[in-house]
């Protein structure tokens, strides 16, 4: 196992190991970040607005005088299991419908694809909009909203894969062996699109991030006092023209985290099971 | 004597490696070619042969690079013009027939328009002088109406005519140099012929100098005036047609050519039992009426095979070949027919089939390529069928993996490589082994030799015969090359447009007594001969005229009819053809056995 992973080191290329220690590093600050935080997320601490790094504030304060290392551990912890979550999710609720989809073919296909391209002709603010509306802004309800959202999309792009996947010989070969769809889809198809779908996860991962912020600024997000990194740019907006650390360091974080999955992601060899 | 028209000298190509280091894939190369002659480039896959051809146009894949002492076409240094005077060479002095025509032309726009398309880049010709340039060339190239065939879209004209169209694309700007790679690989072998036959007096014709990129041994006999033999990106051997053909120098010459001419295998003593019966068999594709689909491609074909036995079935392109594997395999549900595997009918759809029943016959793919899964390692593509079928796991499979892997001559030490990473050869033997594991009595073998080089796919051939001996597996070997099958099989079934035409023993192949279609296909093969081209000249007939494929009453007529040099007018055209049985044989056709045998048919021909 450990011989796996130093070989899998070794032969991850310089952009996937700044990658890796990127998403290394936000997954950590993610799980630890609020035990490290130095003052309580709402806290006004400071009686400046928009300071500058000092000794007390590492990373200044933001419009309100709250400390913004602290916002910052605090909102990485939403943004990346939130995002990553609904990421994760919408793949693999997708590519599962895409590989049904894809193997049965027929009926079953048409349903599927029919019923995506109704969900995806639903504006997806306004249908976040009413769920909240409705139930109530919650973190469950955030991380349904955001996979519901992108499952279409994802599956359209799976669907297109598998399609052609399963015209192949090699699934001809399983078919006339006698093999199940279930062995079909993992052992057979699934296997050979692992590396588009990972790239296309990275891709969904910065769509929610961007949804998420976009649905705090409505009001409709994560709920204040907290927040998400997304709307922390958003909250400090008023600050772009200072310069204020308030709004350049989550506006990294996010770079930062995003740019780090995706190099990661398209550092790992097609095909393979990395 | 003048100096040649093309010269090449110390020619090399290489590659840079992941690594950074330089690989060099062709080596101090050197060849001439005097004005008018063809030189033809002949070796395996891999040999450099394309590559060296794409390099007399300046062009070579990206990331490798050409140097040389000299690369002259007549008064031009390749070797010494800059990307920009490239562009002004290529496709007006020298030009490129690619191997596939269907690949080459775009499907969205007419024929005229692409084929006249080099004289307007090069600002040679306006739109009408073109198009009468090219009209010209379509008839110097027998297409069939050339005023109007330059109208019709690539997906209008048959494989042959694209192919001579593109001919006709590359000769329009009068090129000093043609390069022909591959052009007739793609086609039924009687197509090649009046391919072969046309671009032959085409390039005469035009006076240009030719190369011609093949594998082929016997159909570069037929158009070349020298050859140079590579293996490996270094010359084997060169030298003129007739010497390297009839004397050559170099073994590999002489193991291509011994490849070339496979030798007749006694017929294996097969026992008695029929394992495997396939009769009446009705398959195509659309809904089915009355027992028949829609789009039908396979119309009453039967034949039965016993263990230890190999039928070849051989057709052109369409014929239904492996048509009929799909519907043995019951991956194509027949509508028609049964397929018995010892007296057992199995159902027509595999889905109806038992475990058993699959594993009892195994379908063995054409293209090793896509065949097998670029996401598994060997170990794991030969392991699943020996899970599934025989609940082997663990040791016993790994075991077992090794033993294929002995069996079909590859090294232990493969099950962890990905298929990707195998050569064309390793890939149709662990294609083969994954069939063999799951010890069928019935192997299906589509066409498993025809992606391979010469050699490899002899080796192969070797191997199956070995193993149908040793293990008594029965064969169905199916083929577009009769000389292999003739090699081969103790049967013959010549499928023509999804009917069976001929059923044979082996004993009857070289035989007197054959279909004119059979007979047609023996004589498309080329010889290792070079007057052949030309002693074939005039055999193939005009349709008959009028000729449809149903008579009045509506019966069905021999569907060999419109090509058939030896139609009986008033009989072929009116009456649906009688089975011939003779002793070991069944023919469809209107004459007799005795009247089919090659004397009786110089007779009534």
């Amino acid at each position: 196992m450990t011989g796996k992973l130093t070989s899998f080191l070794r032969n991850l290329p310089a952009s996937g190991r700044i990658g890796l220690t990127l998403v290394v590093f936000w997954l950590a600050i993610a799980l630890a970040g609020p035990s490290l935080a130095p003052y309580s997320v709402g806290a006004f601490v400071d009686q400046d607005v928009f300071s500058g790094a000092s000794s007390r504030f590492w990373l200044g304060s933001d419009y309100l005088g709250r400390d913004v290392l602290s916002r910052v551990l605090w909102g990485s912890r939403y943004t990346v299991f939130l995002a990553l979550g609904a990421a994760i999710l919408a793949v693999c609720i997708g590519t599962s419908f895409a590989l049904l989809a894809a193997i049965r073919g027929g009926w079953t296909d048409e349903v599927i694809s029919r019923a995506m391209d109704t969900f995806i002709s639903i504006p997806s603010k306004i249908f976040a909009l009413v769920l909240v509306a409705a139930f109530g802004s919650s973190l469950p309800l955030l991380l349904l909203i955001a996979t519901l959202t992108y499952v279409p999309g994802n599956f359209r792009i799976a669907r297109a894969l598998a399609m052609n996947l399963v015209a192949l010989d090699f699934v001809q070969v399983a078919r006339a062996r006698g093999e199940g769809p279930v062995h079909i889809a993992l052992r057979e198809v699934l296997p050979n699109m692992i590396h588009p779908l990972l790239a296309d996860t990275g891709l969904r991962f910065v769509f929610v991030v961007l949804l998420l912020s976009g649905l705090s600024f409505l009001g409709l997000g994560v709920q204040p006092p907290h927040a998400d990194l997304g709307s922390l740019v958003r909250e400090n907006i008023s600050g772009i023209t200072e310069g204020a650390l308030a709004i350049i360091v989550p506006a990294l974080a996010i770079a930062t985290l995003t740019v780090g999955a995706n190099l990661l992601i398209d550092a790992l060899k097609p095909g393979g099971k990395a | 004597m003048s100096a040649p028209a093309v010269e090449v000298n110390g020619l090399v190509i290489d590659v840079t490696l992941p690594d950074g280091t330089r690989k060099a894939i062709v080596e101090d190369v050197s060849f001439a070619i005097p004005k008018g002659e063809v030189l033809a480039l002949i070796g395996e896959s891999g040999s450099g042969k394309t590559t060296i051809a794409l390099a007399m146009m300046g062009y070579s894949r990206f990331g490798a690079r050409i140097t040389a002492d000299t690369i002259r076409v007549g008064d031009m240094r390749i070797d010494q013009l800059n990307a920009n005077e490239l562009p002004k060479v290529r496709g007006r002095r020298i030009s490129y027939i690619a191997q596939s025509a269907a690949a080459a032309f775009n499907p969205s726009r007419p024929i005229m328009a692409q084929v006249i398309e080099p004289l307007l880049v090069h600002r040679l010709a306006n739109r009408k002088e073109a198009e009468a340039k090219a009209i010209e060339i379509f008839r110097s190239l027998a297409l069939p109406s050339p005023e109007t065939i330059g109208r019709r879209y690539p997906h209008q004209v048959s494989g042959g005519q694209l192919q001579r169209l593109m001919a006709a694309m590359a000769l329009i700007t009068d090129p000093e140099l043609v390069i022909l790679d591959e052009p007739t690989t793609a086609l039924d072998v009687t197509t090649q012929v009046e391919v072969l036959r046309t671009f032959k007096a085409a390039i005469a014709a035009s006076g240009a100098t030719a190369i011609y990129v093949s594998h082929d041994l016997a159909v570069v006999a037929q158009v070349a005036d020298r050859i140079v033999v590579l293996k490996n990106g270094r010359t084997s051997e060169e030298g003129t047609a007739g010497q390297v053909l009839e004397a050559p120098s170099s073994d590999y010459t002489r193991s291509l050519l011994a490849a070339a001419r496979p030798a007749i295998r006694p017929s294996a003593d097969a026992s008695e039992d029929k394992v495997l019966t396939v009769s009446a068999i009705e398959a195509g594709y659309g809904r089915i009426t009355n027992g028949k689909p829609a789009i039908p491609v396979l119309s009453d074909v039967g034949f039965a095979l016993k263990r230890g036995a190999t039928i070849g079935v051989i057709g052109e392109s369409g014929s239904g070949k492996s048509t009929l594997a799909r519907v043995i395999a019951g991956l194509l549900p027949a509508a028609g027919g049964e397929v018995c595997l010892d007296g057992e009918v199995l159902p027509a759809d595999m889905a109806d089939r038992s475990r058993e029943q699959l594993r009892r016959i195994q379908l063995v793919f054409q293209n090793a390529d896509t065949a097998l899964n670029p996401a598994h390692t060997v170990g794991e593509i030969l392991s699943r069928p020996l899970a599934f079928y025989h609940q082997l796991k663990g040791g016993a499979a790994a075991a077992r993996v090794a033993e294929l892997l002995d069996l079909i001559r590859l090294p232990r030490g493969l099950e962890t490589r990905r298929s990707t990473e195998l050569s064309g050869g390793q890939k149709q033997r662990i294609n083969l082994a994954r069939a063999l594991a799951a010890e069928p009595d019935v192997l299906l073998c589509d066409e498993v030799t025809s992606a391979l080089d010469t050699v490899v796919g002899a080796a192969i051939l070797e191997l199956i015969d070995e193993l149908r001996r040793d293990l008594g597996i029965a064969t169905v070997f199916i083929s577009h090359d009769i000389s292999t099958v003739k090699a081969f099989c103790d049967n013959m079934l010549v499928l023509y447009s999804g009917t069976a035409v001929e059923l044979s023993r082996q004993a009857k192949f070289a035989g007197a007594i054959s279909h004119p279609y059979t007979r047609l296909l023996v004589d498309s093969v080329p010889d290792m001969d070079r007057t052949w081209l030309a002693q074939r000249a005039a055999v193939e007939r005009a349709a008959m005229p009028g000729a449809s494929l149903k008579n009045s009453a509506g019966e069905a007529l021999c569907r060999f009819l419109p090509r058939c040099p030896v139609a009986i007018a008033g009989t072929c055209d009116a009456m649906p053809a009688p089975l011939r049985e003779g002793e070991g044989q069944a023919i469809l056709c209107h004459h007799t056995l005795a009247n089919l045998s090659s004397a009786g048919l110089a007779e009534v021909s």
